[in-house]
Formats: structure tokens, sequence, C-alpha cells
């Protein structure tokens, strides 16, 4: 999309098109591998209990609910991807037709025919000692409520269909197929966020809307879920062409110049506007998601500096966060029990923004040495060493061992009081300090301290020799992570009102390592993605997100979608955009000297077949 | 070489190296003197590579003394070195794949402050190497073999050394490049730069060098004029090959 004004230009033929292949013309092994994913993904979901577990949560009013949800889009997913071909520029492709209908539905009811032999099996033995929901209620869902016979036939026609469905789809226009997206999108983001959005729509007054969109036992109603897709999908359908517009002009402006930058200020300030005015009107469940995602937010942006920027596996990134938050509650408690001097909150702030840079030296100077796994392995140590010592009985006189620290005062500026009870207050605050947090980011990546990080990233003994004193710029990177995440905990302090080694578990590390990586390391934009997706919708370790009735699967769906990115988009969910043009340059490049490499071929055989075999010298 | 009266730019004093227990560099004397090509050959495990770190600082040897420009610095930090004009274009090129050519040139630059100097250098650079300035703002991992190594090349420049030194400069590159690539090395050396190659393409790096060193399990075995080494006959048995050049 930006290559029009690179160098060496280069325009893409429109590709062959084949003829359709034969309806029975498959890659059988491959149909059979996708059945068999798709078979045991299901069997796997009922059994884990989403289907039985989410069930009560309705989609659509009385006709599907989240449970089914769970299921039934593994045959829909599976044909789509069955049928879809891989097409290099340059390369032909065959016409889509009968044959990638056939080999999705195939797969589909492959799919589909693994939760019929669930209910055979089910049906005919009982393991429900090792496996919880072996139960009655699974079965009985399975089935629809009718007899075995019923559920087998079912599953295997409901995969069959949803198969070919999602295999059709390559059926249809790039265009058609986006504004089909859209729709489904669009219906099931108003459905599965039915709680947040009903708060958002209560505090602007707009209660007329939930009421027309949800049943009273939840879920869309079977019009409004008509309704939805119809708006979803003018609007997508006369929306399309200014969206075009709008992204070539930002692009177009990206290669000229300035004209990026200027853009992403000016979505910056009104983004950080919106912030500032929305949560007036939203209510506390929504404030307090925002809370939780921006002090994670702050953690997932030091991380960045040190995994992101500089390259450096920390595991045990969630000792920082303790020691900011037991240093604030040290200083403003009046219940520490070693020292209390009870400070205001700001001041307190100042003094544990010192004690956590402080702490990212002592951590940092023994570990910064090693590389790689070595390192990962020893800060996963000394994270967990740093809990220990809050929980230890020597030193409880001062941290209060398992019993923690209590009785936290509320952050207090006087004319603005920060508060656990008033999430507003806090999300507040948690912006200001992000706003500061992402400006010191944003300028140290661009710093000649960031160019060196990223050096020491891409060749530490390289950056070496470059003069680059690699022990002292990784220590940086240390103690600026360690200041962010000083901030994340000055603020859980005072909202959560009492912390306790049992908030600092190894699993805090691992989830903002996540956040970092799904978002797309050594990328602002991205770590803030993250934040919002995974801390805001799947929740936090300890903080509910949006989707709650999923709680029970958030480490699932953590894990599954880590294992998602690095297979498909390691550069995360927002790559930036230079790292985009370049990846496009890469493939574009390839291209061209795939091109030149078969042009030269050619002549030479042209040559060779014009002069007769002659002991040419080698190329 | 007691004959040159010159002081010799870059020096090793009875250097002796251990990795553990493993002896490496045995009793190493080398010296370069400005303005120089030299290179140092030798097979797998004959310390090529543990000179270079010991040049460069990256390795501290157990006794004897580096010497730059007349100043000991065995116990000096790269950034010490590097700031006073030694520069090491690493085995392979290994530039900072995902940053692009201009980040790259500019890491090259990282201890230098004046940024006049940096831009006029960097102007010389895409002199040298036009197609450098055409790939600037390309990710150098993409770049093809020829080109990854005038980056390397160029990145070295950028700290304005005084010596360059080149880790097996033709490794890992198509036969045609190898050429391609000593012309520049000459180049380089022709705009006064010291220069010191270790190589194992003998013959190549014979015909382009004023003197030469033999490294042979620690120890420096020969220590000669290009033009002797390239005639001497132990070293034409084990290096060149019997049939010598082309």
């Amino acid at each position: 999309m930006t290559a029009a004004t690179q160098p060496n230009e280069y325009v893409a033929d429109e590709p062959t098109i084949l003829p359709g292949k034969a309806p029975l013309d498959q890659d059988w092994a491959d149909v059979a591998k996708w059945g068999a994913i798709g078979a045991s993904t299901m069997i796997f979901v009922v059994l884990s209990g989403m289907l039985t577990g989410l069930d009560s949560r309705l989609v659509i009013e009385r006709v599907f609910s989240l449970g089914y949800l769970a299921v039934v889009w593994v045959p829909l997913t599976l044909g789509f991807l069955v049928a879809r071909e891989e097409v290099l520029e340059g390369m032909a492709s065959h016409a889509k037709g009968a044959n990638e209908v056939v080999s999705g539905g195939i797969v589909g009811a492959l799919s589909g025919a693994g939760l019929s032999l669930l209910i055979l099996l089910m049906d005919s033995f009982d393991l429900r000692d090792p496996l919880v929901n072996w139960s009655d209620k699974t079965l009985g869902l399975l089935q629809f409520s009718e007899d075995s016979f019923f559920g087998i036939v079912m599953w295997a026609v409901i995969g069959l269909l949803l198969g070919a469905i999602g295999a059709g789809l390559h059926l249809l226009t790039p265009d058609m197929r986006r504004l089909v997206k859209i729709m489904v999108v669009t219906v099931l983001f108003v459905s599965v966020f039915e709680t947040f959005l009903t708060d958002l729509f209560k505090g602007f007054g707009l209660v007329f809307i939930t009421d027309f969109l949800y049943a009273a036992r939840g879920g869309l109603t079977i019009i409004s879920t008509i309704v939805l897709a119809i708006v979803a999908g003018l609007v997508a359908f006369f929306g399309k062409g200014r969206v075009k517009q709008a992204q070539t002009r930002i692009n177009a402006g990206a290669v000229e110049g300035g004209g990026r930058t200027k853009a992403n200020i000016a979505m910056f300030v009104i983004g950080g506007l919106l912030l500032v005015i929305l949560p007036i009107f939203t209510g506390k469940i929504t404030n307090e998601l925002l809370a939780n995602v921006g002090i994670f937010l702050l953690l997932a942006l030091g991380l960045n500096i040190v995994v992101g920027l500089a390259g450096i596996l920390d595991l045990g990134y969630v000792a920082f966060f303790a020691a900011g938050s037991y240093t604030t509650a040290i200083l403003t408690s009046p219940n520490s029990p070693g020292w209390s001097p009870e400070l205001p909150w700001w001041v307190a702030l100042i003094v544990t923004i010192g004690v956590a840079a402080l702490a990212g030296l002592l951590i940092g100077a023994p570990v910064i040495r090693m590389r790689g796994d070595y390192l990962a392995i020893v800060t996963l140590g000394f994270g967990e060493i740093i809990r220990l010592l809050f929980l230890s009985d020597w030193l409880s006189p001062w941290f209060g061992g398992a019993q923690g620290i209590t009785n936290i005062p509320p952050a207090d500026f006087g004319f603005f009081e920060v508060k656990g009870t008033d999430p507003r207050s806090v999300f507040y605050l948690v912006l200001a300090l992000s706003a500061i947090a992402i400006y010191v980011s944003w300028r140290l990546e661009r710093s000649r301290m960031g160019r060196a990080w990223m050096a020491i990233r891409e060749d530490e003994s390289v950056a070496e020799a470059m003069g680059i004193n690699t022990v002292n710029v990784k220590l940086m990177a240390f103690v600026v992570g360690a200041v962010l995440a000083s901030f994340a905990g000055a603020v859980f302090s005072a909202k959560v009102g009492s912390v306790f080694p049992s908030s600092f578990l190894i699993l805090v590390s691992i989830i903002i390592l996540v956040v970092v990586i799904v978002g797309g390391m050594g990328n602002i934009p991205g770590v803030i993605v993250g934040a919002v997706v995974l801390i805001g919708v799947l929740g936090g370790p300890k903080q509910p997100g949006l989707l709650q009735e999923f709680s029970e699967y958030k480490l699932l769906i953590y894990g599954a979608l880590l294992i998602f990115m690095m297979l498909t988009k390691p550069e995360g969910l927002v790559p930036n955009a230079r790292r985009t043009r370049e990846l496009h340059q890469d493939e574009f490049l390839q291209d061209a000297w795939l091109r030149k490499q078969v042009d030269e071929d050619e002549e030479a055989s042209e040559a060779e077949l014009g002069d007769g075999p002659t002991a040419g010298a080698p190329a | 070489m007691s004959e040159d009266t010159r002081t010799p730019l870059l020096e090793f004093r009875d250097i002796n190296t251990h990795y553990g227990a493993v002896h490496i560099l045995k009793d190493v004397n080398l010296a370069i003197y400005p303005g120089e090509l030299v290179c140092l050959l030798g097979g797998n495990a004959s310390g090529k590579s543990t000179t270079l770190k010991t040049l460069l600082g990256m390795v501290t040897p157990t006794t004897g003394d580096v010497v730059l420009d007349g100043e000991v610095v065995t116990n000096q930090p790269t950034s010490y070195r590097v700031e006073r004009g030694i520069t090491m274009v690493p085995e392979n090129r290994r530039l900072f794949k995902r940053l692009s050519v201009k980040e790259n040139l500019e890491l090259g630059a990282y201890l230098r402050k004046d940024k006049d100097g940096m831009a006029s250098d960097m102007e010389r650079i895409f002199e040298m190497f036009p197609r450098v300035k055409e790939r600037l703002n390309q990710k150098s991992g993409t770049l093809s073999g020829g080109e990854q190594q005038m980056v390397a090349m160029g990145r070295a420049l950028m700290s304005r050394p005084r010596v360059l030194l080149m880790d097996e400069p033709s490794m890992g590159l198509a036969p045609a490049l190898v050429q391609t690539n000593f012309e520049l090395i000459q180049q380089i050396h022709a705009d006064g730069v010291a220069i010191f190659m270790v190589e194992q393409n003998a013959n190549m790096a014979l015909s382009i060098a004023d003197r030469g060193w033999v490294l042979q399990t620690g120890r420096v075995v020969l220590d000669d004029t290009a033009d002797a080494l390239l005639v001497h006959p132990e070293l034409r048995a084990s290096y060149l090959g019997d049939a010598g050049g082309h």
C-alpha cells in the first residue's frame, strides 16, 4: 500500500485464474487432518465445560447461547481455512467453486462428527470421575434435549452446513465477504458485550436503545439481531469508500514525512479528550475496568521498554510492581507494621520512584551480565524471591507477612481524592500517569539510548563492538522499566487499599508479558491495544474483564491467543507503521528478485538454444 | 619490522589469553602501522577471533599489553578503544537486521557527538557505496549479501576509524562478490585507514596486503611481507594449495 513511492516501483500483475477443480479432486489427507483438528477442538471445548457453563448466557434470545457459540465457530472457521488457497504473487490461483464447498463441508461434518462420537461415548460410558463435565447436563445440551440419535445426526449436519458456509465465503467477492464479516462481528460484539454497552448507554441516557436491543433475560432479540445486521451492513456498504480514502490520505502523508506524525498527534489529542470525557458518563463497571486497564497499561509500557526495546526477557517484572506497591503502602498506611510515616500519596510516589529505581539497579546488576535463556530464568527466580521476602516471617515486622499491609488511605490531592470505591477517580489518576509513561517511552524510543537498546536487542556482541556500554545501557532499561512499574504499584495500593504477597504472583509477570507480545513488542500503540483487549476484555490475573463469563477460561484463552499470535502475527496486533512497510517491502523485494531470476534464466536458456552448448563462464 | 621507526598504531606485546584453563593466544606479538593493510591467516581454532576480541577489548588478556598509538589500553573497555579509532567489521556482516540501513549507520557513530561530521561522513559513504543510499530506509536484513557487506563497512567507517579490523570479510559471500569486496577494502585502505584483516582466503588476502602473520594454535609461526608469504613453501602447502593462485 505504501510501495507507491518506494524507489523501485513495482506493480503486481493480476494473478492468473485457472478453472476450478472438480468437486472430488481433493487433497484427502489435508481434509482428514483439518477434520481431526476440528473434532478434537470441539470435544475439548465441550469437555472443558464451556458449553454447559456459558449456556445460560444468551447471544440471541431463546435461539443461541454463548455456550453453543463456543462450539460452532469451529466448523465454520475450519471450513474457511481448509478452502483457503495461498496465492503468492505471480502464481496462478484456481477459481473457487464446488470443490471448496465440498472440502469445507467434509471438514465441518468431520468436526461435528466429533461431537456425535462424544454423545455416543457419553451414552455408553461413565467417565464422570476424571472428567467433571461428563454430565447429564452436557449430554442434554449436546442432544438439544432430544434423544441421542437426534443429537448424533444433528451435529454431523450442523458441522456439514457450517463447514460448507465457511468454505462458501471464498465464493463471495472480497467486498461481499467483508460485508458479511462486518455484519456477523457487529452482532456478536453487541451481544457479547451486553453488560458494558448497557452500562454505557445508561450513562448517556440512551436506555431506549438497550431496551430495544436486549431481551429481558439477556441476549439480543431476534428482531434486534436482524436490524443490527442490516444497519451494520448498510454502514459498511456506504462507508467503505470513505475509510479507504482516509487511509490512502494518511499513508500518503506518511511517505511525505510529517503527515503521519501530525495525524498521530491529532489522534492522540482526540483520543485523550474522549478518555477524559467518557468516564463522566459511564458507570462504575466500565470505570473499574478502565482503571484496571490503566494499571496494567503502565506495567506493560514499562515491560515494553525492557523486553520490546532492549530485548531483555524479564520474567520477574512483577517484583518492581510489588516494590512500588509495598513502598507506597508502608509510607502512607497508618497500619504499616514497622515504620509508619503516613505521608501523603504524592510524596510517597516520589519516594517510591526512587526506591523502584534502586530496586531496578539492585536486581538488574547481577542479572544483566547474563544473556538469553539464562537471564530469563534468573529473573524468574528474582521475581519469586521478592514475593517470598514480603511473605516471610523474617521480614513480617516490616511487611506484615501474609497479612500484608492494610488500611492504605486514598490518594488525596486536596481538590481531588483517588480511592478504590470511586473507580472514576482512579481512572483519571491512571490516565495522567499513563500519559506521562507514554510520553517518556516515546521520547526514549527515539533517543540515543533507545537506539542503543534496539542495537542490543538485535545483536549484543556487535552493539558492544560499536562502543555501546551494554551493561550500563541494559541497566538503564531495567531502571526505567522498574520506575514505570512503581507508578502502577503506587496507584494499585491507593486503589485496593491493602497489599498482600498473593497479589504479586508470577502469573502477573506472565500476563504483562502476554499483553506486550500480543499487542506488538517495542510498539506503544500496540501495547495500549494489547492492554485494552487482554485486560479490558478478558481480565487481569485477579481483575474481571468484560467477558466475565469467560473468566474461568481466561488463562486458556490467553495461552491460545499467545500461540495463535506467535504463529500468524508475530509482529503483534498493531505492528508499527514502519515495520509493516518493511515487511511489505520484504515480500515485494522477494517477488522482484524472483521475477528477475526467472527473466535471467529465460534469457540464458534462449541464448543457449541460439548458440548451441558453449562452455560459458558460470555466473 | 624492528627497522621501522614509526610508532605502531596498534600493538600486541607478548599477549597470552586464556578461556578458563584453555590457553588460546601464546606470546603473540603484532604491530600494525598507520595506513597499513595487514592480514592474519590461520586455520580453524588457531586463535584468530580471540586476537580480534582482545584487540577490541571484549576479551582481557592474562598477560601482556595491548597498545593503541603508544597508550596501553589493556584494561580499557571497548567503548574507550572505539572512541580512539579501532572499529570492527564482524564476521558475516551481522547487521542489526530489523533496523534500517540508516539506523545501522547511525549506530556505527554511536560514540560520536559531532553531528556535522557524521553527516559528511555519511555522504562520503554514499559516494563510496551508492547502493547504500538507495536502500537507506530499508530494513537491513532484507538486503542482498553484497549490499549488507557495504552497509557493514559503512557502519564501521561511521566511527571514523584509524584502524579497521575485518573478521573474515569474504566469508559467506558469492565468489563474484569476494573480488568486489576486496576491491572495496583496497578502496578504504587507499583513503588512509589501516586495515587488519583476518582471512581464510589466504591467496586473495595476501594479494592485497602489505604484510601478514600466520597463526597456528595460538602462536605466530610466520611473520613476513605479503609477497614473501605468497611464495613461502610451507604456507603454500598448507593454505594456498600446491597449485597456487589463478
